[in-house]
């Protein structure tokens, strides 16, 4: 490797001249950071910094460049030396703007643009420019598993960005559920009228379309590999297995219905005349636009609609949450009979009506056409003679013994996701158990007893998906719907989450997408979501590793296998770049190249640490980069001011916080070490989903650490941070500064 | 009367709900309600006692066939025809209209409850009102002030003498229209002429839709 040659530049620009000592901030880059090269620029970030800088790379062989100006997260297009390192001082978030331009606050202000200067250059000297993941697979072929709409929603919108597609699917032919529905709720307006199911279109898209490969009765026997590099074996029922070079996966498995058995005090199963949505149908495609006719032959004229039956319950016994789409499903069926003969008695019994989309006018229409809707909760259908007697609480007249009778009963059953093994359940069958005395995991013997694996992965982690509440496939529903825990695996449609068909087109289409764009990365050893395009990996020093496991057990997005010596064996295109496996790390093997525990462990030990009786504390601030960065950076574009005691290091994780910065920081002397990640558990925010729940888990054992120190607990504060919290994190940041000032100092200082 | 009734249940049976959209005016919006509730927590009468159901609740109940009940109820003649429910309603029901709808339908089959102030106002008006084609003050107040009886009717005169003198200072009430004649529009042959001819056109709606 060529010679490295370390630079600092220093912007004036932003007020930066007026407010802070330049020159100082340009002897402290020389003589502490000992820069080869300091150069003061008015603009650093206008053509012609860029140009002085550029112009260093190239001619003077600078390869390391420390930008002292504004946050890391501005001016990166400016800033974009792709073959050099480069680290920021926070001059201009991080001090200036979250100071009051007083004579007083001069000097700590001054003081705390010293020690970001000396931070970013012991940073970028610890650092080493990325070149990218050499082990990378170039197939860009998608896999999509299912043939419902979703998946072959998928297929279709791949195939028509230019890609090829292989389509398995599990029966004998496409269409999944919605070839099962006589018609399908209206999709264009007026939204009046339910309209043909639209099956039969897709199908001859696909069978057209020479780029999608389609397997039926076939099922996937084994998924090895990684994005890019994917080797999928495909067992089809009659035949030989075929093993296809795939770079993506769209996993479209969809729902089955909650099985209707379990309803008897709904009549299901005690009569024929209790059907469920599928069962509705299937007689109405029986009768193709005549008279509804029973199982026994009879004509139906009145019929009965029981919405949330067996969903949205409450009680535990059955499914917690709505299906999304029965409502609008229930008012189409009442609309078969009413189109048929207007004079059938068509009752819909609900508790809220859910109409998404444009179901609202859909609703009206059957409104119009005499379907009766009703507010109540059912409590019991009874077989009466030749019909059935539904009990309900009507919940506007409070008549809870409220009656009606029809010839059929249909009820509206809900979904249970088709999601495959819960890896979760089978890795830790104690804490399952441990966990179901609560109410909230009652439900989870609701899903299928023995499901079986629909990818079969071969990763350590497990055969599947992680899956998230009730069983769907893990998502973050608001920030990134698409991305599973497993690297250019994407989930579609109900299998992701309840939904009716036009959104899981629309969820087709942007998993495809998604894949499509996870491909390509791949391809170029780059990063997926959230850290798309980054070029570093993590590797581990072999010869130190303990063989502890906690980096292949801790790794959120199951990157990490073992290989036969038990060694840590990193799939870098599966890696998302959280940096968990560093923080997980007890002997500090595993590292980035431009991120590590030296790059984070240089920086604490560069700030100058005030003595004792100097009545200047430091607080130490690791601040994940994703919410609690960019919320301290947008603090300081409201100019609201926070403490000048703090200094803070973004990290990519609050998973990828390694305890030995927390001890180094509190042995060099600082008073207090805040730690802000993202909101875990349940609601998590976390963008690397498990980690800031792993960090937070690792960090909650740093007491012990402390009181062998002989430090107050309340030196290491978690603070759980929403990128919102502009206003509210300066204050948090000041009361914790005000609190540290109360303990009195660290004695560990000047050690 | 009460054949009327008779008659309208046998036909309808079970099924009010189409009974109120064929008979009543504007009764085909009921079928429309999305029991929101706007309505009813929009109506100012519904803070005063002695209103038994909200119009949503008639709503409810006509589609879950209580007729009786909806009927003979004195919802509809609570009714101040302020319009709230009418412009607020998300689902644009004229429910005032529907409201006097039913109550003119209760009062047609002989249902509508008995000595119910605004019927008796209503009622009271129309025949005073169309007698000259114009409205007899003295009479209107006398007939409503002595409703209840001859001292409810004194007790009342006394408490509104302030008004009433103040209305003859400014010459909007004449007292001796008390003897009868009164102010009358030009052309009162006309004016019942028209009336009559209006009544005849309804009555031939409605019994076509009563035979119908």
């Amino acid at each position: 490797m060529a010679e490295k040659k370390h630079a600092a530049y220093i912007c004036s620009g932003c007020g930066l001249g007026e407010r802070l000592d330049i020159a100082a901030l340009e002897a402290v880059a020389k003589k502490e950071g000992k820069m080869q090269v300091v150069k003061t620029h008015p603009f650093l970030c206008s053509a012609e910094g860029v140009a002085m800088i550029r112009a260093d790379i190239d001619d003077e062989g600078v390869t390391h460049a420390a930008l002292c100006a504004c946050s890391r997260r501005a001016k990166t297009e400016a800033f974009n030396f792709p073959t050099t390192a480069i680290s920021r001082g926070n001059l201009r978030e991080g001090v200036i703007w979250v100071r009051p331009d007083t004579e007083e606050a001069r000097e700590t202000t001054q003081e705390m643009a010293e020690d970001y200067v000396r931070m970013a250059c012991a940073e970028v000297k610890a650092m080493t420019q990325p070149a990218g993941n050499p082990n990378t697979g170039t197939n860009k072929t998608l896999l999509v598993v299912g043939g419902g709409m979703s998946g072959m929603t998928s297929a279709l919108e791949a195939s028509k960005a230019g890609y090829k597609v292989v389509l398995v699917e599990k029966t004998g032919a496409l269409g999944g559920w919605a070839a099962k529905l006589y018609k399908r709720t209206p999709t264009r307006e007026p939204f009046k009228a339910p309209e043909d199911n639209g099956v039969a279109d897709l199908v001859a898209q696909i069978e057209a379309d020479a780029n999608i490969k389609v397997y039926l009765n076939s099922t996937i026997a084994k998924t090895a590999g990684a994005p890019g590099r994917f080797k999928v074996d495909i067992a089809m029922e009659s035949g030989p297995t075929v093993t296809e070079d795939i770079g993506a996966i769209v996993q479209a498995t969809g729902f089955n219905l909650y099985d209707a058995n379990r309803l008897p005090h709904l009549g299901y199963g005690k009569t024929p005349h209790v059907v469920d949505q599928a069962g509705l149908e299937a007689l109405a495609k029986a009768a193709n636009g005549g008279v509804i006719k029973r199982a026994d032959g009879k004509e139906v004229k009145s019929v009965v609609f029981v919405q949330c039956a067996g969903q949205r319950d409450p009680s535990g016994e059955h499914l917690p949450y709505c299906s999304g789409y029965c409502c609008n499903t229930s008012i189409k069926q009442a609309m078969y009979f009413k189109d048929a003969n207007p004079d059938v008695d068509t009752v819909v019994l609900f508790t809220d009506l859910r109409t998404p989309g444009n179901g609202e006018d859909f609703y009206r229409s059957a409104q119009n056409k005499g379907v009766i809707f009703s507010k109540g909760v059912v409590s019991e259908v009874v077989p009466n003679g030749d019909a059935c007697t539904v009990r309900f609480h009507d919940l506007i007249l409070d008549d809870k013994d409220a009656r009606i009778e029809a010839d059929l009963v249909v009820l509206a059953t809900g979904v249970v996701p088709n999601s495959g093994v819960n890896i979760d359940a089978v890795a830790a069958p104690a804490a399952e158990a441990a966990g179901s005395e609560e109410g909230a995991e009652a439900p989870a013997p609701v899903v299928e007893e023995k499901p079986i694996s629909i990818l079969n992965l071969t990763y350590r982690q497990g055969p599947d998906i992680p899956q998230f509440k009730w069983g769907f496939t893990d998502s973050h529903f608001i920030c990134f719907p698409y991305e599973t825990r497993r690297t250019a695996i994407y989930t579609a449609g109900p299998v992701r989450r309840p939904m009716d068909i036009a959104q899981a087109q629309e969820d087709a289409t942007g998993a495809a997408m998604k894949a499509i764009q996870a491909m390509e990365n791949a391809g170029l050893g780059k990063a997926a979501h959230p850290r798309a395009g980054d070029l570093s990996f993590p590797t581990a020093r072999l010869e130190g590793c303990t063989q502890c496991k906690r980096c292949t057990v801790e790794c959120p997005f199951g990157a990490i296998d073992e290989d036969e010596k038990r060694f840590p064996l990193f799939n870098e295109s599966r890696c998302r770049r959280c940096g968990t496996c560093m923080g997980a790390c007890p002997v500090r093997v595993i590292s980035f190249e431009n991120y590590s525990v030296n790059t984070v462990g240089a920086q604490i030990k560069a700030v100058n640490i005030p003595d004792e009786f100097s009545e200047k504390p430091r607080i130490l601030i690791l601040a994940c980069e994703n919410d609690a960065y960019p919320a301290l950076d947008m603090a300081a574009m409201n100019r609201n001011e926070y403490s000048a005691f703090v200094r803070a290091i973004p990290v990519r994780c609050l998973g990828s916080v390694n305890t030995i910065w927390i001890t180094d920081a509190l042995n060099s002397g600082y008073d207090g070490v805040m730690l802000m990640g993202c909101k875990h558990g349940e609601e998590y925010q976390c963008h690397f989903v498990k980690g800031s729940e792993l960090g937070r888990y690792r960090l909650s054992k740093v007491g012990d650490t402390l009181k062998n120190m002989n430090l107050e607990t309340e030196r290491v504060f978690d603070l759980e941070v929403a990128i919102t919290d502009i206003d509210t994190l300066p204050r948090k940041i000041n009361d914790y500064a005000a609190k540290i000032q109360e303990i009195g100092m660290s004695p560990f200082k000047g050690f | 009367m009460s054949n009327a009734n008779e008659q309208m249940a046998a036909r309808y049976k079970n099924n009010f709900l189409k009974e109120i959209e064929e008979q009543a005016e504007m009764g085909e919006w009921v079928k429309m309600c999305m029991q929101c509730g706007v309505c009813s927590g929009s109506c100012p009468t519904n803070f005063h006692p002695g209103w038994d159901h909200p119009p949503q609740e008639i709503f409810m109940m006509i589609r879950a066939g209580k007729r009786e009940e909806v009927l003979t109820s004195n919802s509809m003649w609570m009714c101040t025809s302020c319009y709230n429910c009418y412009v607020r309603c998300p689902r644009k029901l004229p429910i005032t209209h529907i409201m006097h709808g039913i109550a003119e339908y209760a009062y047609r089959l002989g249902l509508a409850p008995k000595m119910q102030p605004t019927l008796h106002l209503s009622q009271t008006f129309w025949n005073n009102c169309t007698k000259t084609g114009r409205v007899n003050e003295v009479k209107l107040t006398q007939s409503l002030y002595f409703k209840d009886g001859f001292m409810a009717g004194i007790k009342k005169g006394l408490e509104m003498k302030d008004v009433a003198l103040g209305l003859v200072k400014a010459k909007r009430l004449n007292i001796f229209e008390a003897l009868g004649g009164g102010h009358k529009c030009k052309d009162i042959k006309g004016i019942q002429a028209m009336l009559a001819k209006a009544k005849e056109l309804e009555a031939k709606r409605k019994a076509a839709k009563a035979v119908a």
